[in-house]
């Protein structure tokens, strides 16, 4: 008999019909909650199963849905509305030419909004795309971000970095690159540090269903495992890596939970467009944590709603309607429906706090652009470019600058 | 040089290099709780090269311990806890095993400060035993340093014996930049000339073994003009510095050998004063000779001295080939090559 390479295909391509039947589904409140100190073995159904708190109704069921409070539930929804006016505009600002690249968050926002609600604010996090929702939970001003898109006078990464590849420090919030999975592993070692110090903070680290593939994945499960680091690694699942399908990456017949648990890691798999469940599971696992009790992966199951990025187009690869017919909806719509059936939230509020929204964005934007712009003046002061290569400027950078210089 | 001039008053004991580099590591866990050490078999057994014997005994689990054989994975948790505060010194058992870490240097460790403008820095020292001469075949032999050197934002040192190797250890770690390490391991138990025939040869009673027990440092930017001459400059690194003081006994030359230590950044007055002193100049090391770190040396010494220069310059290097096993002496670069190198850039034009 000839062998043949089984090469993966998505279930449906651009002019066909979308199709979910791959995604392995549970009813909301079906799966119980855990004791925080559950052995990872005892945990190995979590890895196939979806977590879920909101029902098609937005209902909150089961045993994970009494986690967050209705506060935090109004923030969380204020934060992702926020997260998607953001997106929209920047977006807009890069099709506009002010700024050369831009990646947006839409169809995921609750994930990190619900886990920088879950986690403290002095946890660090190791993002990769997608996670600014956690720099604006923990209060980070949009002009300060826009500053960095913008590339302008005002950035504090001074024009070095791609748009949304910000660095926050004191928001634990590591320094984003566009190289992938190297983050998520470097996460585990902060976590290492924090117990080796005898400290209380935990870390988070984040990569999406395509760089699961990378080697430094295994190898970040491999390292919180063997040294029980205090750490939630986020696998987020939104199906595609720019064009390529998850099971490319290794999600057919599988879930991405399950890589977990053959490394011995407490594994969960979450609905990510659901923040109570969201939260729920974040708290869960920074509980665990908190306790010494090790690390868990979570892989989130969601939508990317829009391009990879500003230079993507992905009616080239997958059908046109098929967030519409994502089983797992909306996040925004969903946590909205929930706080309307719970007599806490209305069409008009949502509409209301949509123009506010929309309002403050466009304020910090003017602002930002008043300031300037890579696309529109040159405002960073090129010399220093030579700076912040090491502590001190060697001699041979003093040389190349002072050539630089000569040049102009 | 200056570095050197107040060793006689400070009393020393005799330590190989391997001894130097442990107690370099001990004087470090002692003055600093951020520094922390971790690497594959360095912890209860103390490192293949015996640099982190009885480190774990002394210093507890928390801060020497053993790692997963996942050399990305040591410099990836490192840059981690380098972010966190920490002073991590990360062993990679080898130097031609580290190239699985390699996405974490270029694309995290080597840049954190420069894309995060000084928000995040790690400041982590990998040390690698490197270089050949041990019958290691290609994988325990390779000397990669030209690499690193090509990456913006490291600081690459090799030291030549265990008085360098201690100060430019202890330096490595207190420095805010990340450094890569290299340790000539074919020098940790004594000195090695490029003879594999001679018996082996102890570091007891060299002068450079004689090293300070506690604590002192040297600088990273500073090369050392090992043998004073007016003939022609050397410029080598590691264990090939040995090899170039023994070539030129084989001559009749009055040759000046430098040893850089620091191969970035790099010691440029010091070899620009000797070129321009001897206007002639052999470049030796054991890496491969295209793309090599010669060929940099070769670049910089001909844009500086090129009107001070009265020969070509030329390189002593391992062949373009990977590194043989039982050829190991065809492909070293032995005393009788660096020889004839010196004197064919004394031939008149």
């Amino acid at each position: 008999m000839a062998l043949t390479l089984h090469v993966p295909d998505p279930p449906a391509r651009p002019g066909q019909a979308s199709d979910f039947s791959y995604l392995r589904l549970q009813p909301a409140g079906q799966a119980p909650k855990p004791p925080i100190d559950a052995t990872p073995q005892a945990l190995s159904d979590y890895a196939y199963g979806l977590i879920r708190v909101l029902d098609d109704e937005g209902v909150a069921q089961g045993e994970w849905a009494h986690d967050m409070s209705l506060e935090q539930k109004h923030r969380a929804l204020h934060i992702m509305m926020l997260t998607r006016v953001f997106d929209a505009r920047m977006f807009h600002a890069q099709r506009q030419k002010k700024i050369s690249f831009y990646v947006q968050a839409m169809g995921e926002e609750a994930i990190a909004t619900a886990q920088a609600l879950a986690l403290n604010d002095d946890d660090m996090c190791f993002p990769s795309y997608r996670q600014h929702s956690l720099l604006l939970t923990r209060g980070v001003p949009l002009l300060d971000l826009m500053c960095q898109l913008y590339s302008n006078a005002c950035d504090p990464l001074q024009g070095r970095q791609l748009p949304a590849m910000y660095s926050k420090r004191e928001k634990g919030y590591y320094s984003m690159s566009g190289n992938l999975a190297t983050r998520f592993l470097i996460g585990v070692g902060w976590a290492m540090a924090s117990a080796i110090k005898g400290d209380t903070k935990i870390a988070s680290s984040w990569i999406g269903d395509g760089a699961t593939a990378e080697g430094d994945f295994q190898t970040a499960l491999t390292f919180a495992h063997v040294y029980r680091a205090p750490i939630i690694l986020n696998v987020v699942n939104n199906q595609w890596a720019i064009s390529t399908f998850q099971a490319i990456a290794g999600g057919e017949n599988n879930t991405f939970a399950a890589r977990g648990l053959g490394t011995g890691l407490a594994s969960l798999r979450v609905d990510g467009n659901d923040a109570l469940a969201c939260y729920a599971a974040s708290k869960w696992a920074a509980d665990r944590a908190r306790a010494n009790l090790g690390p868990t992966l979570i892989e989130w199951v969601s939508y990317r709603a829009g391009p990879h990025s500003t230079s993507d187009d992905p009616s080239k690869y997958r059908p046109d309607d098929e967030w519409a017919s994502f089983p797992l909806g909306d996040p925004i719509e969903r946590l909205k429906q929930h706080l309307i059936t719970l007599g806490e939230w209305s069409e008009e509020q949502h509409e209301a706090a949509q123009e506010a929204l929309l309002k403050e964005v466009l304020t910090a934007q003017k602002s930002a652009e008043e300031i300037g712009g890579a696309g529109m003046t040159a405002a960073i002061h090129s010399e220093t470019i030579f700076e912040d290569v090491y502590a001190v400027m060697p001699e041979h950078l003093q040389r190349q600058r002072q050539e630089f210089e000569e040049g102009l | 040089m200056t570095v050197f001039a107040t060793r006689s008053s400070i009393p020393t004991v005799s330590m190989t290099l391997g001894q130097a580099v442990r107690s370099a590591l001990d004087v470090m866990l002692e003055r600093d709780e951020n520094v922390v050490l971790y690497g594959q078999d360095i912890g209860y057994f103390g490192g293949v090269f015996r640099c982190t014997d009885g480190l774990q005994q002394k210093y507890g689990k928390q801060r020497v311990f053993d790692a997963p054989i996942s050399e990305s994975g040591i410099v990836g948790t490192a840059i981690g806890m380098g972010a966190y505060g920490l002073r991590p010194v990360v062993e990679i058992q080898f130097a031609d095993y580290f190239y699985p870490a390699m996405d974490q240097i270029v694309s995290e460790l080597s840049r954190l400060r420069y894309r995060s403008a000084g928000d995040f820095t790690a400041p982590v020292t990998i040390r690698m035993p490197t270089g050949g001469g041990i019958f290691g075949g290609q994988t325990h032999s390779q000397s990669p340093e030209a690499i690193f050197v090509h990456v913006a934002g490291l600081r690459t040192v090799m030291p030549s014996n265990p008085y360098d190797a201690k100060g430019l250890l202890i330096a490595s770690i207190e420095s805010e930049d990340p450094v890569i390490f290299l340790e000539p391991k074919r020098l940790y138990n004594g000195p090695f000339d490029g003879y594999h025939d001679k018996p082996l040869e102890s570091w007891r009673n060299h002068v450079d073994a004689e090293v300070p027990e506690g604590y002192y440092s040297l600088p990273l930017d500073k090369a050392a003009v090992v043998q004073e001459g007016n003939d022609l400059t050397v410029l080598s690194y590691g264990t090939m510095v040995h090899v170039a003081k023994a070539a030129a006994e084989l001559t009749k030359l009055d040759v000046e050998v430098i040893d850089l230590r620091t191969l970035w950044p790099l010691d440029l007055a010091t070899i620009l004063h000797s070129v321009n002193k001897t206007g002639r100049c052999v470049i030796v090391h054991e890496a491969t000779r295209t793309g090599g770190y010669g060929a940099e040396l070769t670049a910089l010494v001909q844009e500086h001295c090129f009107y001070a220069l009265e020969a070509p310059i030329l390189r002593v290097t391992g062949w373009d080939t990977p590194y043989p096993h039982a050829q190991e002496w065809d492909y070293f670069p032995v005393p009788k090559r660096l020889a004839a190198a010196y004197n064919a850039v004394m031939k008149e034009l």
